[in-house]
């Protein structure tokens, strides 16, 4: 897996993984995601539309980061996921606390 | 070569399976047939043959023996099904395994042995050991050899431990394997140990492979009960058959995605019914602060209104499932403005404010209380104070705050071991059941263990193991789990079922001693019809374990599972104080190391001690009564006989409070290497 992470101008960073998020890059993307907070990038947006296969370690990684986040003050949102992706967040019930937005810009909207 | 290969080794594989399946048909007739007898003499009890005029007497003694029917009937289900799974397939290459030695306060010596062993098996893996107890000399000596430690993590700091569950659960998050076997520190793995189970693993949905755990300081007599060759045998490969084998905490080998995504999915399970118990103090919390305004006090009173709005509001959008980290996110910043609003027109209180604030600081951080779990009305005596409009507001976010995303009383957001009993495993393991995951039972020693040595030791153990046990039925009883198959539930069952004996055991040491005593009969008449419905159901019922035992002892477990009646009873009194009434269980680590003998241990045991007085007293006073022209003496043999049959059986009870522990055979002896083949059978035996 190999992870982009930019900041954009309104400071919302966005993390990209790409390929699997699996048990071995899982704590990669939470490291990730817990220096941007310690950094000051609260707001922080994982755009899922590059990523080819997501496990639970996966998931834990996330939900790590929105652990992180929301401690400092902000909020870690997921967008475009694939159906690949959609079903292991379905299998775990994640869905039904976590909402996955439709476009990286609009995450942090409403 | 291992004490109980998978397979005799001269037999061909076709040989094998026709030898399995000869030896299924024979068992499920014996099943049938224990069944359709063991129904006909009690509900023959039921109707014809209790005495209601001894009603005290009577009523028991039925209830007893209907329990020790739906004992034998979940028993024979097991039967039903019992899956001998031969050689295992062989374990694909390159699967990445971690192995962890879970190690609390065992010395380092027997803690390095087994990491050795750990680190000489020959499929491709990395050791671990997890030292609980955060000892230097530990690490050092891991390190040493090229072996991997680990400590909780300083997220652990003031949180709940949770014992060997918290344990593994933080090892989980500082590895990343596919696969983890799970060793107690003193379990020593055989180099083969993964090459052997691994392969099972290539059916996607299977979680988890146990293997059985076998003792080497165990004498060929076992006067503690030790091993356990009927559970770790037919017993396991009955719930095998069922897709219900446990995972029993060690010898293990578990699928990382399985346990993971039970730990998601519990963590949203809790958030969910965490939240919602928040919000619904949260509203009451308001409310009194609300009742306690002044009547100008306009400003403040709409401020709390919009909160109380607020409240319901998020509470509908729950109902309404929309995602609850964003209903959570919006009712935050909304009393997050709110407060802000608030804190200018509410100095002057403030000062006041700030000791019941703290104090509700300190329960969110307090180890030993969740929020969480914490409903309504106990978090109302907690604040039991009124508070200032802008204290109650900061309650609201601390509240929602702490068991929102965070589980702020929780060291991990993810707890993929269950954390709800002493006995994490089989609580995980059904709860991976639940979600469809598969799990096997591999009948082949990998593992040579070491058992409790003296008494107390074994009798701490078995308390612990049955007040786990007890804790989950109370918890999550498996009959009205959603997601289990009928006869996964009746495995679980059974087990939980199969610790109830020691209410039986009062009641069949009781009946032949009233009788002896004093005469009175708990049945209308010792008649004939009696034993012709009574003795062909005793003798399929030893047929089926002779059956299924197929050379394996199992008296040592037949008389532990009465002998130790106050070990049973204890473990369902305490679990159930525990559950329902919130106190403290003493749990007790087993110790690892050999307590010191002091001779017999007579005050371990002083209601067996009783038991046994009774029932010889009963001889006696039988005799006299005899003798005495009293009594009707072809029942007062009957009883007698039931008396010697009780003796037999609490005769171990003897035997283990003046056994001094395990003295090494003589060098000639292959003992160490190959176990006898009449290793005496334990208390887990009577559990199916």
């Amino acid at each position: 897996m190999e992870l982009d992470v930019s900041t954009r101008d309104d400071g919302i960073a966005v993390v990209v993984p790409r390929g699997r998020l699996n048990m071995v890059s899982a704590r990669q993307l939470k490291e990730t995601l817990s220096d941007l907070v310690a950094g000051g990038s609260a707001r922080i947006v994982v755009d899922l539309g590059e990523t080819t296969f997501l496990d639970s370690s996966g998931l834990g990684a996330l939900i790590g980061g929105l652990k992180a986040a929301r401690q400092a003050g902000g909020d870690l949102r997921v967008a475009r996921p694939t159906p690949a992706v959609v079903s292991v967040f379905e299998l775990t019930n994640l869905d039904r606390v976590l909402r996955a937005r439709e476009s990286v810009e609009t995450a942090f909207d409403a | 070569m291992s004490p109980r290969r998978a397979e005799p080794a001269a037999l061909s594989p076709e040989a094998a399976e026709r030898r399995r399946r000869h030896r299924l048909l024979q068992i499920r007739i014996v099943v049938v047939l224990t069944a359709l007898l063991g129904l006909n003499y009690v509900t023959w009890r039921w109707l014809f043959s209790v005495n209601w005029d001894a009603w005290w007497i009577g009523v028991p003694l039925v209830l007893a023996e209907t329990y020790s029917l739906i004992d034998s009937l979940l028993f024979g289900l097991g039967m039903w099904r019992l899956r001998e799974r031969g050689e295992p397939p062989p374990a694909p290459p390159d699967l990445t395994v971690d192995v962890f030695i879970a190690t609390y306060n065992e010395p380092i010596d027997l803690v390095m042995t087994t990491a050795r062993a750990a680190k000489a098996i020959t499929y491709p893996h990395r050791t671990w050991v997890l030292d609980d107890g955060n000892r230097p000399e530990m690490r050092a000596a891991a390190e040493a050899e090229g072996i991997g430690w680990l400590t909780r993590s300083a997220d652990w700091v003031g949180m709940p431990r949770h014992a060997k569950a918290g344990n593994l659960n933080n090892a989980l998050l500082n590895t990343d394997g596919e696969f983890m076997l799970i060793l107690d520190a003193d379990q020593i793995p055989m180099p083969e140990i993964l090459d052997r189970t691994l392969g099972y693993f290539t059916d996607e949905k299977m979680a988890l492979v146990q293997t059985p755990q076998w003792f080497v300081n165990v004498p060929d007599d076992d006067p503690l009960g030790s091993q356990a060759p009927l559970f770790y045998g037919p017993i396991q490969q009955g719930k095998d058959g069922w897709n219900s084998a446990f995972f029993c905490g060690s010898n293990a080998v578990i699928r990382r995605e399985a346990l993971m995504q039970l730990g998601i999915s519990r963590y949203v399970q809790e958030v969910e019914t965490g939240v919602e118990r928040a919000l619904r103090t949260a509203r009451s919390v308001v409310r009194r602060s609300r009742a306690g305004l002044g009547p100008e006090e306009h400003e403040v009173r709409a401020a709390l209104d919009t909160i109380l709005a607020d409240i319901d509001g998020a509470r509908r959008d729950l109902a309404r499932d929309v995602p609850l980290f964003d209903v959570t996110f919006a009712f935050q910043q909304r009393v997050a403005a709110v407060r802000a609003s608030l804190v200018a027109d509410d100095l002057a209180t403030l000062q006041e404010d700030l000791a019941v604030l703290a104090e509700l600081e300190e329960i969110a951080e307090d180890p030993d209380i969740h929020l969480g779990s914490m409903d309504a009305g106990e978090l109302g005596q907690v604040l039991a104070r009124d508070l200032s409009p802008l204290a109650a507001v900061e309650a609201v976010e601390t509240l929602v705050r702490a068991i929102d995303v965070d589980r702020g009383g929780e060291a991990q957001a993810i707890m993929p071991l269950a954390t709800i009993s002493v006995t994490e495993d089989m609580a995980t393991c059904m709860r991976l059941h639940t979600m469809g995951w598969h799990s096997a039972y591999h009948d082949e020693v990998l593992a040579h263990g070491l058992a409790p040595e003296d008494l107390q030791t074994m009798l701490v153990q078995r308390l612990r193991w049955a007040q786990g046990t007890v804790q989950v039925m109370f918890r999550e009883n498996p009959l009205v789990q959603k997601g289990l198959t009928l006869p996964q539930r009746l495995m679980y069952f059974a087990t939980m079922w199969s610790y109830l004996s020691g209410f039986a055991a009062i009641v069949y040491i009781g009946a032949p001693v009233v009788y002896l005593m004093i005469g009175v009969l708990p049945v209308q008449a010792l008649s004939t019809e009696f034993f012709l419905r009574l003795v062909p159901f005793l003798v399929v019922n030893q047929l089926l374990f002779w059956l299924v035992a197929d050379g394996r002892p199992t008296w040592r477990g037949q008389q532990y599972s009465l002998a130790l009646f106050p070990v049973w009873i204890k473990s369902f009194t305490s679990a159930f104080g525990n559950v329902f009434l919130n106190r403290p269980l003493d749990f007790a680590v087993t110790p690892k190391t050999k307590q010191e003998p002091t001779g017999p241990a007579w005050h371990l045991v002083r209601p067996q001690l009783w038991a046994i007085g009774l029932l010889l007293a009963a001889m006696v006073v039988g005799t006299i009564r005899i003798l005495a022209g009293q009594a009707n003496t072809a029942g007062a043999l009957f009883n007698m006989v039931w008396v010697a049959f009780d003796l037999l059986i609490f005769s171990v009870i003897i035997k283990a409070a003046r056994y001094r522990g395990f003295e090494p055979p003589e060098p000639s002896s292959d003992l160490q290497s190959d176990p006898p083949t009449d290793i005496a059978a334990p208390a887990r035996e009577g559990a199916t």
